[in-house]
């Protein structure tokens, strides 16, 4: 049966257009693979050492067990924003004479050999080796590394828990901010010292090998949960029953000022609020806000003033990445009707437009507090949304043109708990990266008004020749428009 | 109203749709009919442009369709439910749809109370989206808003599929009422023999692609196009 599963699985992605339009995402994908595997492995070899040179007086396997605290909650949060369940298409199989706990089980397991399981194996073994290698006893490193890898499953099962409630909650991230949240609090006031418990969790088990049955025991807890979980929804009436909700309309008549365009505008609104996924990127835009708050409150970085561009664009350009790189997929399930209906490709690319000026203008009003943190941030920030304006908003719309993939709204598939992962955040890392680079070269030899002027005015430019570049566009739209209905009318 | 003209249409080089001259004047209610596989709704996206003809062209009121785009004002079309957006109401559909066409609310508004038969009070005024709404009801509202904005042609692809008798009786009317007093060009394709010779005027048997009856409905009509399936079936036995 995990047989025809796995031809199941290799038809599907290799099968898909998808795959064949994105090789070189794909490429991209593998060297951040090779580059993090590369940064763990340093880690794993270096930590030792470095924890030896750095606390002398101390034993340094008892420090990093104190750091696993940390490690696991950062690995949460990772987990949680890039690692999606595997979704396997369960409904054709549901009438097919296959066990429902086969698919359950099948669909668990191929989540254990997620990259990001694999990841911490690059440190975790390298360490263990170290371990061994300055005089540790062979069983302690042994059972310290298999007590680690356990832990690691237990954080792949435990994130899918989190999904799952996730999932039903119109604010998608509070079970995981509350949890993280707590875990962290309960630390940092002293409450229940987490990393001390944690670590002295450790060093009991790697000291008496027989204690590893306890991680062992949670990891089967979570699974079976999970395995619970799962086997509920696998139901065909869950997936289809689907609480009808009653439409409450909003007022959008505001949007008639926007003249020919209102129409799109309106849907564009009704889209991005009707929709769970398009939801989140709105959820995601005021968290994105939050994101200046790592760096400036640091003094160490307030005096790196070459990074406060690439801040300004993330924060003020949050939405527009999130939501720009899937024009104009969002609209793919019924894109052969409007390629059908007496639309101007204009109007409908100008909707999509205006509302990625808007996120960026309204983000840009609510990020003006960080001024507190000095007015340098201010400037770079405005400098920054007008560079996201001119600039990134026209490569978004010219980049949706090559989309092939389609995006299914209307979807309730059973374990499509996010459906964004983390392709979606390396699209984004050039439009960020390069007007740092153009700032900070700037910054460096004529200092930090030119890099500013130089930002302001390649966005200005931008907005000067929008008509040109939207006429560009359109012409690269309607090249395509015979590839995207064809892309768009598939499944998968 | 559309002359088709030495269109063609092949996929990796196997001919789907292959048909010298076909052309439907203005007025007529013109059915398709065929197989699975026979090129139906192959001829219905060449004519709304979603997909490239390989050679050839289809021009509808002598505007070619896939070097302009101005048919779209008068040309409206049902294919599938992938024409309608899920996440609106169907009030919110045709309001849409209405404002692409140039039509305000209160113009929607009295079209769709003309239909409040036809909706059978399971549309309108639901609170529900489209996405929730069983396959027969979102085929109902998908036909009707391609009746907005007073088009001249109507293009549905199996319009009577999923649709209970009482519905599918009305619909005939509907679509009987349009040729006849409104002189719009109605394309349909169906595969149920009796609906397409009660409504149509004219009907085109098309097979692997290609026109192989094209015939004026007469009261022997359905005779004739059911001995032609059956006939089919034969041969196919035959070969066997």
């Amino acid at each position: 049966m995990i047989k025809h599963f796995i031809n199941l699985e290799w038809k599907q992605y290799f099968r898909s257009s998808y795959w064949q339009k994105s090789l070189g995402l794909n490429i991209l994908l593998v060297f951040f693979a090779l580059y993090f595997i590369v940064v763990f492995l340093i880690l794993g070899f270096g930590l030792l050492p470095i924890l030896k040179k750095v606390f002398p007086d101390q034993d340094p396997f008892v420090v990093a067990n104190g750091f696993i605290f940390f490690w696991l909650m950062i690995d949460l949060l990772m987990r949680f924003f890039l690692q999606k369940l595997p979704v396997m298409s369960v409904k054709p199989l549901l009438t097919l004479p296959i066990k429902r706990s086969t698919v359950v089980h099948y669909v668990l397991g191929k989540s254990a050999l997620s990259f990001f399981n694999f990841l911490p194996l690059f440190a975790i073994i390298p360490f263990s080796i170290m371990l061994i290698v300055n005089d540790y006893s062979t069983s302690t490193a042994l059972t310290w590394m298999f007590t680690m890898i356990i832990v690691v499953l237990i954080g792949n099962f435990l994130n899918f828990i989190i999904e799952a409630f996730s999932a039903e909650l119109e604010f998608s991230f509070l079970p995981l901010i509350i949890f993280v949240g707590t875990l962290y609090g309960l630390d940092a006031f002293g409450i229940v010292s987490m990393t001390s418990l944690l670590g002295d969790a450790f060093l009991g088990i790697a000291n008496n090998p027989i204690f590893i049955l306890i991680p062992i025991a949670i990891l089967a807890l979570c699974y079976s949960f999970n395995f619970k979980l799962l086997k509920d929804k696998l139901f065909l009436d869950s997936s289809l029953k689907s609480k009808v909700t009653e439409v409450k309309a909003a007022d959008l008549s505001w949007t008639k000022r926007f003249g020919d365009i209102a129409p799109f505008m309106q849907l564009d609104l009704k889209l991005i609020w009707r929709n769970k996924r398009t939801k989140s990127s709105v959820w995601i835009m005021l968290i994105g806000l939050l994101y200046g708050m790592f760096f400036y409150p640091q003094p160490m970085y307030r005096d790196m003033v070459w990074l406060f561009p690439f801040i300004g664009i993330f924060v003020t350009g949050i939405f527009l990445i999130n939501f720009g790189q899937f024009i104009p997929a969002w609209d793919s399930g019924y894109y052969k009707m409007l390629m059908s209906q007496n639309i101007k490709y204009e109007q409908y690319l100008r909707s999509k437009f205006i509302l990625m000026v808007l996120s960026v203008a309204i983000i840009f009003v609510l990020s003006i507090p960080y001024v507190y943190f000095g007015w340098k941030i201010l400037v770079a920030h405005f400098a920054a949304a007008i560079y996201n304006i001119g600039v990134n908003s026209h490569i978004m719309l010219y980049g949706g043109s090559f989309n092939r993939k389609k995006i299914d709204l209307n979807q309730r598939a059973a374990f499509n708990y996010q459906g964004t992962g983390a392709v979606q955040w390396i699209i984004g890392l050039p439009l960020m990266i390069l007007p740092m680079i153009i700032f900070a070269v700037l910054n460096a030899l004529f200092g930090f008004e030119t890099g500013i002027i130089v930002l302001i005015f390649l966005g200005i430019a931008g907005i000067v020749f929008h008509k040109k570049l939207m006429r560009m566009i359109t012409q690269r739209y309607l090249d395509s428009k015979y590839k995207m209905i064809d892309a768009f009318s598939q499944d998968n | 109203m559309i002359y088709t003209k030495d269109i063609s249409k092949a996929y990796n080089g196997t001919t789907v749709l292959k048909i010298d001259e076909l052309n439907i004047p203005k007025g007529q209610s013109f059915g398709l009919v065929g197989n699975n596989g026979a090129g139906k709704t192959t001829y219905f996206s060449l004519l709304l442009d979603l997909i490239k003809p390989t050679t050839g062209s289809i021009s509808n009121g002598e505007i070619i369709v896939d070097q302009s785009e101005d048919w779209k004002p008068y040309t409206s079309s049902f294919i599938d439910e992938s024409f309608l957006i899920g996440y609106l109401t169907p009030e919110e559909y045709f309001y849409f749809i209405g404002d692409l066409r140039g039509q305000n609310k209160a113009d929607i508004d009295a079209l769709t109370s003309k239909f409040e038969d036809f909706f059978n009070g399971e549309i309108i005024g639901k609170k529900k989206y489209l996405r929730d709404l069983s396959k027969g009801n979102q085929k109902k509202a998908g036909i009707v808003a391609a009746l907005i904005g007073n088009p001249e042609v109507i293009i549905l692809d199996e319009p009577f599929a999923n649709l209970d008798p009482t519905t599918q009786i009305r619909l005939k009317q509907i679509l009987k009422d349009l040729a006849e007093k409104q002189g719009v060009t109605v394309l349909i394709s169906s595969h149920d023999l009796m609906h397409v010779t009660d409504v149509c005027e004219r009907i085109v048997v098309l097979e692997k692609g290609e026109i192989i009856k094209d015939l004026e409905t007469n009261p022997a009509t359905l005779k004739e196009l059911e001995a032609h399936f059956a006939g089919n079936l034969e041969s196919v036995q035959e070969e066997e």
